[in-house]
């Protein structure tokens, strides 16, 4: 009655590819982060597609965690991005290549 | 009942461009603000899939913390928009050699697939289900999620407190050569 089950497979693959290309393409840590972030979304919608196709909660359990997963990842990340702001003074990540400090 | 597959395009639409949009902008609250409006229409693709609580979810978590986290972090910093951009083939390389074969790769698979091509029946499951499913079968993982968000929370703080080190490097070399 919605939409066959390979469409929503292939959104979340579609998003999940620009996530991929947000990662390699752009020289900035906040933008490696939040294309992290979309990949997961893209993750949580093949789940919650799944989870109604074969009429099972447990995707929808598990979207929940990747929602969890998610923010802590973006916590300590957005951290680390600051620290190395901090020690840089820029978010270029081909800026942040030594050891010491 | 040709309404929802209407929706869903048009969900679907929505959250590819906004996220095309926000993965190609040089500003970076620019990029957050695409990014809310593309979790937005995920969390209407979670409403119409039938997971109201998990669009709730997703509005609060991801359109509200995380993207908040973000904001917050980009007007910290006063990150310069002096990245280069431009259409350099070494920037490019990656993405055409992983990004374009995966999606070639990924779409063949899931329309080679046979039993895919079903159409998906409508069902919902309310809040009250879901969460009695979750705290039967999944407690585990939930007391294991939120001992990894106190873990998150620690981290954080112990990375990003910092400052109560020697202030600069120049100044450290100095305290220990003396």
């Amino acid at each position: 009655m919605i939409v066959p089950f390979n469409h929503v497979l292939m959104l979340a693959g579609a998003v999940l590819f620009l996530g991929l290309i947000c990662v390699l393409t752009r020289r900035n840590l906040i933008m490696t982060l939040i294309g992290i972030e979309i990949m997961m979304n893209a993750a949580a919608i093949a789940f919650v597609g799944a989870a109604l196709h074969w009429q099972r909660i447990d995707g929808q359990a598990f979207v929940l965690f990747i929602l969890g997963v998610a923010a802590t990842e973006v916590a300590v990340g957005l951290a680390l991005v600051v620290a190395a702001h901090r020690i840089t003074g820029s978010v270029d990540p081909d800026r942040y290549d030594f050891l010491r400090w | 009942m040709s309404l929802q597959p209407a929706i869903f395009y048009f969900l679907a639409a929505f959250i590819l461009v906004s996220t095309g949009l926000a993965i190609t902008r040089r500003n970076l609250v620019h990029v957050v603000v695409f990014l809310i409006f593309s979790f937005l229409g995920s969390a209407m693709l979670f409403f119409l899939l039938g997971a109201p609580f998990l669009a709730a979810l997703e509005v609060i978590i991801y359109a509200g913390a995380i993207m908040i986290l973000f904001l917050f972090v980009i007007m910290m910093l006063r990150v310069d928009l002096a990245e280069k951009t431009g259409l350099s083939l070494r920037r490019w390389l990656p993405s055409i050699v992983i990004g374009f074969p995966f999606l070639a790769l990924s779409a063949l698979a899931v329309f080679r697939e046979p039993g895919s091509a079903e159409i998906l029946k409508s069902a919902t499951v309310g809040p009250g289900g879901f969460g009695r499913f979750v705290f039967e079968r999944y407690w585990l993982a939930v007391e294991i999620i939120s001992i990894l968000l106190l873990l998150a929370l620690l981290a954080a703080v112990l990375v990003g407190r910092g400052g109560n080190q020697k202030a600069s490097p120049t100044e450290s070399e100095a305290g220990e050569e003396s």
